[in-house]
């Protein structure tokens, strides 16, 4: 019988891979159900003996079975957008079922938590600083220094948390490792609980996440007996994006409002119920298996710079191939989103780029020679956060990116600091003054003639756009949290490369 | 109330319980009505005011039922970059759904996206969101 293997990650099921799977079962083949190879743009993919055909609808099926397809794309493994890859994270993205233990087994699952518990607490710490594994949630900080720092601290209770609250648009590696490989972040999050003494571990998973939310649900419970004493537990978000924060996370965690706490003290000291608290994201958690199976030299053997180790980038927006596409650090922004990317799908000329989610700068073409490397992009006024790139062609209107990015803020800000909270707002209406002045559509023009220290005449152009500038500054000084201190990348970027669309 | 009951007792024992027994009571009763407020406080020897404070700080919890079927469409960068703006200025109106906005649903290089319940929709064009709508009004 013919074996069909589809994916059953969110992205397949909303491109129609159900149907796809059903119409398969219904002529007779045997349907499997398997992780993404991430070519998001060729889902729903189906593989017959290790032949892609993709994006099928139902009513393809009948010329792929009698192999007359032109939706035909040769050999997966081959294909350029896979053969180029480095897939460490991702090496069983597209060949293994996820929630099947045995799989997993068998294809490298569980080397690394065995490694650990051999090698005990302090030596698994030490493989882990040694192969460099920086924070892969956006800050970037070295792995290895936080889990010493909790290891060493003395508490009758320590926590794992695993963030999962993925909010940024163009990220969705997070819930690829949760709904494609489930066990690999359990496995992760255990070694981390050996190496830092922690018996408990959460994954804190976003509400808009229900495949994520099951699939990991399940997961937990059929690995319960292989992971323990550890325990692992997910719990769900409620819709705030400032929960993605760590601390704003440990309120939420605690059953709070997920207001961002002044640091210190460190999560690492007091971080979940005061407890000492390792605050990994995703795909931190699930690099530690590898390291730990192959070696941390083996891992720190590949990247750029400081930058160790692998990076699962993340192609969206008006791209022609987007997917996830896993690579040592250090290769182009251009050749990521000109060669590996295919540039638009629109056809269009990029125009703007933007490297890390809603809080990260829009990069123009002139800037496609930036290695992605950490240090490369803070050095540009950028950052890579989350390894999200959305590409934007020519119609894009930068301003009203900028007055995206100011407005996302002010709606999202959990409100415990002042330029954050007030400064988004104050942002907005800026903007849209600019705006106006330029002729474009403003949704919402204020000048508070009513205040008494309101300024009676209106401010030149050139004055507006130093204000939106120094307001940009204080945000990025003043606020608490990565939202308040991010949100000016997006907008000065964009009036920084492109201020002919705020009218100067 | 002896529902209620049920829910709050199936979180004893869990550490920070109030979101989780907030998420039961949402989906079981599409919001979280002041008698469950007053409830789980009591339970939870919380405040009426720092369940309140919980309940209205997240998005995804309301105080009064909404009378319309939701579509959460995806708004973020990667759909806009996608054209979901001019895909919502040129939706018709039906009069008995409500179109809200949400951020990323992580599927940004196959967008305009939209979640309806917890099923997924991507790839949309004015056709197929059009067609969509029109189940649910």
């Amino acid at each position: 019988m013919t074996v069909v293997r589809i994916s059953d990650d969110a992205l397949a099921i909303a491109c129609g891979a159900d149907d796809v799977a059903d119409a398969f079962a219904k002529a007779g083949c045997s349907v499997e159900r398997v992780s993404s190879w991430g070519m998001q743009w060729l889902e729903p993919l189906a593989e017959i003996d290790g032949m892609g055909f993709g994006p099928l609808e139902a009513s393809d099926i009948a010329r792929v079975l009698d192999g007359t397809s032109a939706k035909a794309i040769g050999r997966i493994e081959e294909h350029p957008f896979i053969a180029k890859q480095q897939r460490f994270t991702f090496a069983r993205a597209g060949k293994t079922r996820p929630l099947s233990l045995d799989d997993y087994a068998v294809n490298g699952g569980w080397q690394g938590l065995a490694k650990a518990r051999e090698i005990g607490g302090q030596a698994t710490i030490a493989q882990v600083t040694e192969s460099g594994l920086r924070g892969r949630g956006g800050a970037g900080f070295p792995a290895g220094i936080k889990w010493t720092t909790v290891a060493n601290a003395l508490a009758d209770q320590k926590y794992i948390v695993c963030n999962a609250d993925e909010g940024d648009s163009a990220t969705f590696a997070d819930r690829m490792v949760m709904e494609g490989d489930p066990f690999m972040l359990i496995e992760g999050m255990a070694i981390a609980g050996l190496a830092v003494g922690a018996s408990k571990g959460y994954v804190y998973i976003r509400s808009e996440y229900p495949h994520a939310i099951a699939k990991m649900e399940a997961a937990v419970r059929a690995s319960a007996h292989i992971v323990t004493p550890f325990v692992a537990e997910v719990r769900v978000g409620a819709g705030a994006y400032v929960c993605g924060e760590e601390t704003s996370l440990l309120n939420s965690l605690e059953g709070k409002r997920g207001e961002v706490r002044a640091k210190p003290p460190l999560p690492a000291l007091e971080g979940l119920f005061g407890k000492p608290t390792v605050v990994n994201n995703v795909l931190t958690l699930a690099a530690v298996p590898w390291i730990m199976a192959n070696g941390a030299a083996a891992y720190a053997a590949v990247g750029f710079g400081r930058s160790k180790g692998t990076m699962p980038i993340q192609l969206a927006g008006n791209v022609k191939h987007g997917g996830l596409f896993e690579i040592g650090f250090g290769v182009t922004l251009g050749e990521l989103v000109m060669t590996i990317g295919g540039g638009t799908e629109s056809g269009r000329p990029v125009r703007a780029v933007q490297v890390g989610g809603p809080l990260g700068a829009y990069h123009p073409p002139a800037e496609f020679h930036l290695p992605f490397d950490y240090e490369a992009f803070a050095a540009n006024d950028g950052l890579i956060g989350h390894a999200g790139l959305t590409v934007f062609d020519d119609t894009a209107d930068m301003s009203a990116q900028a007055r995206f990015a100011m407005n996302f803020c002010a709606v999202e800000s959990c409100g415990k600091c002042t330029p954050c909270r007030i400064g988004s707002t104050r942002g907005v209406e800026l903007i849209d003054r600019i705006r106006a002045r330029s002729g474009r559509a403003a949704d919402k023009v204020e000048t508070l003639p009513q205040m008494h220290n309101a300024r009676r005449a209106p401010r030149s152009l050139g004055d507006e756009i130093a204000l939106l500038e120094d307001l940009c500054e204080t945000m990025k000084f003043g606020s608490l949290c990565a939202l308040g201190g991010f949100t000016p990348y997006p907008v000065l970027s964009a009036l920084r490369h492109w201020p002919e669309d705020f009218g100067a | 109330m002896e529902r209620l009951e049920q829910i709050i007792a199936s979180h004893a024992g869990r550490e920070g319980p109030l979101l989780p027994i907030l998420h039961d009571v949402q989906a079981e009763w599409g919001h979280v009505s002041e008698d469950a407020i007053r409830a789980i406080a009591s339970a939870l020897n919380l405040s009426r005011a720092d369940v309140h404070g919980v309940v209205s700080f997240y998005h995804d919890f309301h105080e009064a039922p909404e009378p319309h079927a939701v579509v959460k469409l995806c708004r973020a960068e990667a759909c806009q970059a996608r054209g979901v703006e001019a895909l919502v200025a040129a939706l018709p109106d039906y009069p008995r759904v409500k179109v809200e906005a949400i951020y990323c649903l992580g599927l940004c290089s196959v967008g305009p996206n939209a979640m309806i319940g917890s099923k997924v929709h991507a790839r949309l064009d004015a056709g197929k969101l059009g067609a969509l709508m029109e189940t649910l009004a």
